[in-house]
């Protein structure tokens, strides 16, 4: 790694950061100390920036992933620009949701987007919404994501302009499920999408995170994302998240998820696009009794790589995670799995489990998995355990002697092997289309 | 039924096979022709699902000698799932699970590839549905198991009986059951009997391989063959199997030298 050529990627972002800050926030006509606090987060996000290294093979935490091609791209954050018509954004759209919030190069697109339920759910565009519920917003932007060692979500905030913001009141449900698209459609540029989810006490909805390009086959770009999930007391978030950027793209995304008293978050989480991708999601159990159930698949081939992190924090007793997650790996792809479960010493009773199975479509595939538990506390209960294999032969066999072709046969296992994560996924018409993508990209292969 | 003027489906000739150095079988000798049930019996290990297995061209083995002519053609050139598709079907003693495939999805795959390739109609899935509940009826089946992965959790019983199912919907020429009955209860066995009788036609044939001569009381074979150490030692009618059941296998080597050697 190369010490110049990383100063070189983030001084050409931090030479772009004044431009920033006269951006949108700043030009409103309401006074100066209403997004006050939406400055100083910046300030300190961009403070935070300066300090923190590009991490490199040497990190831990990075020890699978080297985004030193990255440093050599002086990708700008992009700029509000054609904002694509609705016939090459709706096939996009997911049948069963009324409010949709569509975002172009990280920039809100309302004549996309489609809010149906305002006066029951506080739903927008983090710029309408810094103003017209700051203390909502204030009190929940950037608590939850953790900035102090993470150079991309300082990043993130340091150049955050604008953002989804969906805010469930107490006692609320929410029947169908919302929308987040990021379309990305500028090649070399950097694209800063931030989501700021909140149930609050008892309420419930559905929640799809959606990464897209809008050509498969546009330029390189680079996608930093943050989300942050806040679930107040018995509170419940299906989360869908949906990473199909196109292939030539890198995407940096860090999702956290803050779970207060017998809330239960549900989350699946699907990685098909990008050259280079890099997921970090962060749970914490703030209070007792509360669930996530985790469930991901990575579906990649050619020289794709996608690097799944989860950090599961057990902080409290009597919580319960599930998770499972599921790399396939064709050509010469490489899938990286890091499952990081903390057990704190008073969260006695925690009931966890994990399970990383992986399938390896080609010799020249690689998948590395890694469990890591630490845990602190005696009266617990975790179950873990990975597997990294190969199509069955005797499987293979069996269907090649009912007539089908090695490929249709492989297909079908292929699919099935991925179909366990998208079963999971609570929206019909979604399920039934990524079930079709995943079927087409395994028949391509 | 037996007719001498039928015509030859499968013509194996000294048939040699191993895996991994080992050799399963020493040269068997088998003619099925159409219209014509087959039993195969003999002891453990005797190589008879080894013989199933090749028939159906299983990776596992390398044939080092002989000839398999399937309807005048060579069956050793041609992949499994050419074989199938040319008609050749085995009921496996060991039904594999394949968690993730829709029993329904994979059913109607299989099928719809076979007709394909033999030039007929493929089925959508709402014909299909109609088209196997109707097969299923026959077998008394309970459909649920449509909706659930192949063979996944299934009973031992229940998994011989979708193998059977796979039968009636492929309609192979030649149909290899590998000890279809074991597992199965005595009413199971003879619905899947009725079943098997039901498919078998003059212009189809079927081998079965069993243990016991129950089954044959209901699919009664024109000829019963004798497998020790992967070659056939002795045939005869279907009185051969009853013999067997009553003086077990070493009853056999007393006169094994007349024997031997003698095919269908
Ligand atoms: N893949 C294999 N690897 C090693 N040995 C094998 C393999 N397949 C078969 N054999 C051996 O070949 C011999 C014949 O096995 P096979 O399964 O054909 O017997 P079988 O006659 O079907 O027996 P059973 O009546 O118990 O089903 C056995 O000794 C078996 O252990
Ligand atoms: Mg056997």
């Amino acid at each position: 790694m190369n010490e110049s050529k990383n100063i070189d990627y983030l001084t050409c972002l931090f030479k772009s950061l004044p431009a920033q800050s006269n951006g949108s926030l700043s030009q409103d006509t309401l006074p100066e100390d209403q997004k006050l606090w939406l400055k100083r987060l910046r300030a300190q996000a961009i403070d935070k920036a300066g300090q923190l290294k590009w991490p490199t093979v040497k990190d831990e935490e990075w020890r699978f992933t080297d985004i030193s091609p990255l440093t050599r791209l002086p990708f700008k954050p992009a700029k509000a620009g054609h904002v694509p018509g609705l016939s090459e954004t709706q096939p996009l759209f997911i049948e069963e949701t009324v409010n949709r919030l569509v975002f172009i190069d990280g920039f809100f697109a309302p004549e996309l987007s489609s809010i149906a339920d305002e006066n029951q759910l506080i739903i927008g565009n983090l710029d309408t919404l810094a103003t017209r519920h700051a203390h909502t917003v204030s009190t929940h932007l950037g608590q939850y994501v953790q900035s102090q060692q993470n150079l991309f979500t300082a990043l993130n905030t340091a150049f955050l302009h604008d953002g989804a913001v969906v805010v469930v009141p107490q006692n609320t449900v929410v029947d169908q499920p919302v929308h987040l698209l990021f379309i990305a459609t500028q090649a070399e540029t950097t694209h800063y999408p931030r989501s700021l989810i909140v149930g609050e006490a008892n309420s419930q909805m559905t929640v799809v995170e959606d990464y897209v390009a809008l050509q498969a086959d546009n330029g390189a770009y680079i996608t930093n994302s943050v989300a942050e999930f806040k679930l107040a007391a018995n509170a419940q978030i299906q989360h869908i998240r949906l990473q199909r950027e196109n292939v030539n793209a890198f995407h940096l995304a860090n999702c956290a998820v803050s779970l207060d008293y017998a809330s239960r978050y549900q989350a699946v989480n699907v990685a098909m696009g990008a050259k280079i991708s890099r997921f970090n999601l962060d749970i914490s159990f703030k209070e007792e009794a509360a669930e996530c159930v985790i469930d991901g698949l990575a579906l990649i081939t050619d020289e794709q790589l996608a690097d799944t992190h989860t950090c599961i924090d057990h902080l409290k007793p009597n919580c319960t995670s599930n998770q499972q997650h599921k790399c396939i790996a064709d050509g010469k792809a490489h899938a990286v799995f890091n499952g990081k479960i903390i057990v704190r010493p008073n969260a006695q009773k925690t009931n966890s489990s994990q399970s990383s199975r992986n399938l390896l479509l080609s010799n020249e595939a690689q998948i590395d998995t890694k469990p890591q538990l630490e845990i602190f506390a005696d009266d617990v209960k975790c179950a873990h355990g990975a597997t990294v294999g190969q199509l069955d032969k005797e499987e293979v066999f069996y269907l090649k002697s009912r007539g089908l072709s090695e490929l249709a046969a492989r297909n079908l296992l292929t699919y099935a092997f991925g179909a366990e994560i998208l079963n999971s996924i609570p929206v019909a018409s979604l399920k039934h289309t990524l079930e079709q993508t995943v079927l087409n990209q395994t028949r391509s292969c | 039924m037996k007719n001498e003027n039928n015509q030859i489906l499968l013509d194996v000739q000294n048939l040699y096979a191993s895996t991994q150095d080992t050799e399963i079988l020493k040269g068997i000798n088998l003619t099925v022709k159409r219209g014509e049930i087959h039993a195969v019996m003999g002891l453990n290990g005797s190589g008879k699902s080894t013989f199933a297995k090749v028939l159906a061209g299983h990776p596992d083995y390398t044939v080092t000698q002989g000839k398999i002519q399937f309807e005048q053609q060579d069956l050793l050139a041609l992949p499994p799932e050419e074989r199938a598709q040319a008609g050749v079907f085995l009921a496996f003693q060991y039904p594999i699970e394949i968690p993730g495939v829709a029993n329904s999805q994979f059913l109607r795959l299989a099928y719809n590839t076979i007709q394909s390739k033999r030039g007929t109609d493929e089925l959508d899935p709402l014909e299909f549905d109609d088209f196997v509940r109707g097969k299923m009826k026959l077998l008394e089946m309970n459909p649920d198991f449509l909706d659930r992965s192949v063979n996944e959790g299934f009973s031992g019983g229940e998994k011989k009986r979708n193998e059977i199912l796979q039968m009636a919907l492929l309609e192979p020429k030649l149909g290899v059951l590998d000890e279809t009955d074991s597992g199965l209860d005595i009413d199971a066995l003879k619905i899947v009997a009725k079943g098997v009788n039901h498919l078998s036609t003059e212009q189809n044939a079927m081998i079965l391989i069993t243990h016991y001569q129950r089954l044959l009381d209901h699919i009664v074979p024109d000829y019963v063959h004798v497998m020790e150490a992967g070659r056939i030692i002795k045939t005869g009618g279907k009185e051969l199997a009853l013999e067997l059941e009553k003086h077990g296998y070493d009853w056999l080597h007393g006169d094994r030298q007349n024997n031997a050697g003698i095919s269908a």
